[in-house]
């Protein structure tokens, strides 16, 4: 084997390497950070790790919204089986009605109440998030 | 009467397109290929033209205009409803797409005739494949007879802004601009005896494209940071993913088209990447249009759609693709690079490109597959992206500090070191007098970014000594943009302050050193929407410093309610207020933000645009001259 084609199955060995190293470290990333979604019956029938991010959805259950102080917001969304409380601290999104489809991204807490980080309204009368599409199809 | 009429200028369009396609492959129709060209542009114009005058004319039989618009509805925003919806958008990038083969057509004439023929059927190919798209799945023009509603649905309100105006038409500029490098690259490796620097022809446009992409991407972040009223300008939504990636990747291709226009090495990377931009941009167009992914712009979709752009981007992969496959080949002997020369800087850089874009198109790609897959319904946040992406673009930002300071060809590590020096040593004082006032403030990964961008800004500024041509002014610009835009973001991300409060009108808050009182509260009736505005003091050691009137608007004619939020923008910070609901005993919730640096984001993108725009002018003008020569 001359030099050259050593120095050349070197570079390619790096290179391998390099490509395998980097593609595991994006795929680990990407493993860490991702959000699974629940709907209220998949929370009661599944255990989550209590740490875990994840986004719930369903329809915003009517009378169901209740303020607190200081911004402190609760409600109740069902999937027409079960439902699941969300607590929040912040302002609403515009589109944010009771009786309407919504997504909640956030964890589930010590009392079983999902204690939201962000919470996520359809954004016009044609879109829905498709999973709560598929809940309402489902009713129908 | 009319609406019919534009139908049939795309029918007639159609047939344009499919003559310019035959011309391709029969040489003695290749004659008709030219005046063929004219008339489909013509009439994909004329039909554009009559739907903005269905609109402008309330014509509401026109389903398409009903679902998108509103008699109240002002003027601006009839104009921009065209392309509020799905089929008007469609048809807005027929439109453009034809506005850009209508450039290349008359500009570049001196070009050998089968490479001609082959850049005409590419093109007519595409328009074709588009044109049936709109005709078969998504027709603006389809009518709502006998029982025509008397009012429209109005356009959505969130596209009720100047931003929306102008963003889509650049965006799709940028996107269908890529069309043209395609078509070069096509017509190249169809006629593959032919000599033909296709670099030299495809370079300007790759340009203008990428300059009108950094503008529609510059104005959709801006819009959302005003419109959406969560302060945010970038979101990693899956729809920004799809106008990032052909950004990320028409980056390096106009790297490496000024590698490849100067001498021939690159040459197949160059092909490879003009393929990629454009197929990136149909990848993009199907995202936001099947609306397969959950996303803030995922309008209405219907499956036929997806379907069908899926084939079209399936025939488009196959043919491009296979075509680049049977041109490597035949491709001549490597040439050897030494490592400290710009071609292999640029190469690196490239690398770092393509890398970063095959993140993003994961990221973007991940919930879809998983879903096929698993049937389990995930989501990739923001947290994914800024592990990944930002440690990849980090080694690229310090390339480009030094890289445009290296010679062709060969260099030495020693020459390059002491032209860098006089730079190198200016930005180390800057970075040790940042660091002295910032070095706690500020997290790590910020301040890499600050780093970064202050290299980037001298470096760029440090070659404006010397001769200058105006290609290397379009270089400076550009990087130095970058630069101001990496610091942008770095500062407002790290210093931003936020805070949410419930506020009666009287009281105020303190937000960082300021004061913020919320001094009234008005009715406002605007064409279409009523509003309750608010108006805040913002005052800094007693001394006023800015009044912000945010507004929620309700808008009448689709029963919604909308956050108008006010900004003060300054250099250096904007104040940035939203109104959030009423509650029963008359308090507010107000979104109080302080941004600091977060003009100098778009301030950035702006120079970067005008930088591809400079090299793209003196690019035409050079294969101007060559055939005059």
């Amino acid at each position: 084997m001359s030099l050259l084609h050593q120095k050349r199955i070197v570079l390619v060995l790096m290179v391998a390497v390099g490509l395998c190293v980097g593609v595991g470290l994006v795929l680990y990333a990407l493993s860490k950070n991702i959000n699974l979604f629940y709907t209220p019956t998949q929370l009661v029938t599944e255990t989550i790790a209590p740490n875990k991010t994840i986004r719930v959805g369903g329809m915003v259950e009517k009378g169901s919204l209740k303020h607190h102080d200081a911004l402190a917001v609760e409600f109740t969304i069902t999937d027409f089986k079960h439902q699941t409380t969300i607590q929040y601290r912040g302002i609403m999104p515009d589109l944010f009605k009771e009786g309407q489809g919504v997504v909640a991204l956030g964890k589930v807490g010590p009392n079983g109440h999902f204690i939201a980080e962000q919470v996520l309204a359809k954004h016009d009368e044609n879109y829905m998030p498709p999973e709560i599409a598929n809940l309402k199809s489902e009713k129908t | 009467m009319i609406p019919e009429f534009g139908l049939f200028c795309l029918i007639l369009a159609l047939c344009f397109g499919l003559m310019v396609m035959a011309g391709g492959f029969n040489r003695s129709l290749a004659i008709l290929q030219r005046p063929a060209t004219f008339g489909m542009c013509a009439f994909i114009a004329l039909g554009f033209i009559i739907l903005v005058f269905g609109f402008l004319s309330d014509d509401f039989s026109v389903s398409y205009v009903a679902q998108n618009s509103n008699t109240q509805l002002p003027f601006m925003y009839k104009l921009c409803a065209v392309w509020g919806g799905h089929e008007g958008s469609l048809l807005l990038w027929v439109f453009i797409l034809s506005l850009w083969t209508l450039g290349v057509t008359l500009i570049s004439r001196a070009m050998p005739e089968n490479i001609m023929r082959s850049l005409y059927a590419v093109l007519g190919a595409i328009h074709v494949g588009f044109l049936l798209l709109l005709l078969h799945t998504s027709n603006p023009f389809l009518r709502l007879l006998p029982s025509m509603p008397k009012e429209g649905a109005d356009l959505n309100p969130l596209l009720q802004d100047p931003g929306f105006v102008m963003h889509p038409p650049f965006l799709y500029l940028g996107y269908v601009g890529f069309a043209i490098p395609f078509a070069f690259a096509m017509a190249a490796m169809l006629n593959p005896k032919e000599s033909f620097s296709w670099a030299k022809w495809a370079r300007p446009y790759a340009l203008l494209a990428f300059s009108f992409l950094t503008v529609g991407i510059s104005l959709g972040s801006w819009w959302a940071y005003y419109e959406l009223g969560w302060g945010g300008w970038w979101f990693w939504d899956p729809v920004e993913n799809a106008s990032f990636m052909p950004w990320l990747v028409g980056a390096a291709l106009v790297h490496a088209l000024r590698v490849s226009s100067l001498k021939p090495i690159f040459n197949s990377w160059s092909l490879l990447l003009a393929l990629c931009a454009f197929i990136l941009s149909l990848v993009g167009t199907f995202l936001v249009r099947s609306g397969v992914l959950a996303s803030v712009h995922a309008f209405a979709s219907d499956p036929a759609r997806g379907v069908f752009i899926l084939y079209f981007l399936a025939v488009v992969m196959i043919g491009s693709f296979g075509l680049y496959i049977v041109h490597l080949q035949r491709r001549a002997a490597v040439s050897r690079l030494q490592f400290v020369s710009k071609e292999s800087f640029i190469l690196l850089g490239n690398i770092i490109f393509v890398s970063a874009t095959a993140t993003v198109l994961l990221g973007t790609l991940y919930p879809l597959i998983m879903e096929v897959l698993t049937n389990e319904k995930i989501s990739v946040g923001s947290p994914y992206y800024s592990a990944v992406f930002v440690p990849i673009m980090m080694p690229l930002l310090l390339l480009m500090s030094f890289a445009p300071y290296t010679f062709w060809e060969q260099d030495s590590p020693k020459a390059l070191f002491s032209r860098l020096l006089k730079p190198l040593l200016l930005c180390t004082g800057i970075i040790i007098l940042v660091g002295y006032f910032a070095w706690l403030s500020l997290p790590a990964v910020s301040l890499a970014g600050v780093v970064l961008g202050i290299l980037i800004v001298i470096s760029s500024l440090f070659k404006l000594r010397g001769s200058l041509s105006f290609n290397k002014m379009g270089m400076i610009f550009a990087h130095f943009g970058l630069g101001v835009a990496v610091l942008g973001i770095s500062l407002t991300t790290a210093l931003e302050t936020e805070k949410e409060v419930q506020l009666a009108v009287g009281s105020s808050v303190k937000v960082a050193n300021y004061d913020i009182a919320f001094a009234d509260l008005n009715e406002q009736e605007g064409p279409n929407y009523i509003a309750k505005q608010g108006h805040f003091v913002i005052s800094h050691n007693n001394q006023p410093v800015a009044n912000l009137y945010p507004e929620k608007r309700f808008f009448t004619a689709r029963e919604t309610m909308m956050t108008e939020t006010a900004i003060d923008p300054g250099f250096l910070r904007d104040f940035y207020i939203a109104l959030g609901e009423r509650f029963h005993d008359g308090t507010w919730s107000v979104r109080i933000y302080i941004k600091p640096f977060v003009r100098w984001l778009w301030l950035g993108g702006i120079f970067v645009a005008l930088g591809a725009f400079i090299a793209a002018l003196t690019a035409l003008q050079a294969n101007y001259k060559r055939r005059e020569a």
